[in-house]
């Protein structure tokens, strides 16, 4: 039984009691980022400078679309987490906290569906 | 009771950067790490940019390119260029940081070099290849 009283909790003296997820999301993401981020500086470095036919074409090779998919959504996810940790730290008006928290989901949420659907029209050719 | 204990102010340890701390090269990495991910957040939207364009077409393409092949444009290129190597350098400190490794203070500041120079090497090699062999 615990003996911690549940406002206490409420008021912030104790945990929040979840967030490893968040936690644990952040790194998992940034980790799969590295070899992804590689790639696609090594794509963009030796690729992506050979005019449009060149880039459209490299992109639309079934691997090179599938990790630029990747890229990017786990990209946008990543940036996401890691504004939020940001604003949570620093932004301590709570309305422009929560609008800054809402804002960063809505619009990395929308970046991310605009270049997954790029992708997909680049490999499959419209 | 519990409201008075609650609605205390607590002490908290001060701001890394401020009169209290000399710069160290942990904090001024790890402040940069920060910077560096919120620069690269807002920028990527450029990202998206340009990945649309590809989709949409020649010439949605070739407006993004004459908007990046300006000064303003090679300057944010150059710095993207830096703040991707320079995250995903450091971002690997991180991740050895939390499965437990590399946490003395000598390991530390150690990798700290490592990284600083790695990334240096690297940003300059992409710079040269982005902007002197004829990418990007």
């Amino acid at each position: 039984m615990s003996l911690r009283n549940p406002l206490a909790t409420a008021r912030g003296l104790g945990s929040a009691k979840d967030g490893t997820g968040t936690f644990l999301a952040e790194r998992l993401s940034a980790l799969a980022l590295v070899p992804l981020t590689l790639w696609f500086l090594w794509s963009a470095l030796g690729h992506f400078g050979g005019g449009y036919a060149d880039t459209r074409s490299f992109l639309a090779q079934p691997m090179n679309a599938s990790l630029a998919a990747a890229f990017v959504l786990l990209l946008y996810y990543h940036a996401a987490l890691g504004l939020q940790v940001v604003i949570e730290d620093y932004v301590h008006v709570r309305w422009l906290e929560i609008t800054a928290l809402i804002a960063v989901k809505l619009l990395f949420s929308f970046a991310a569906l605009v270049c997954l659907l790029a992708v997909i029209r680049i490999t499959l050719g419209g | 009771m519990s409201e008075t204990r609650s609605s205390a102010r607590r002490p908290l340890s001060p701001f890394m950067i401020g009169p209290y701390y000399k710069p160290q090269l942990t904090s001024m990495l790890s402040i940069t790490h920060r910077i560096m991910g919120v620069a690269l957040a807002v920028g990527s939207f450029l990202l998206a940019w340009w990945f649309y364009a590809v989709a949409a077409g020649p010439e949605s393409y070739a407006t993004f390119l004459s908007c990046a092949d300006t000064l303003v444009g090679r300057v944010v290129l150059a710095g993207f260029i830096f703040g991707t190597i320079y995250h995903t350098l450091n971002g690997i400190r991180h991740l050895l940081w939390d499965i437990g490794w590399g946490f003395e203070i000598k390991q530390v500041y150690a990798s700290g070099y490592v990284m600083v120079t790695l990334a240096v090497l690297g940003t300059l090699a992409a710079w040269y290849c982005a902007f002197f062999r004829g990418g990007a």
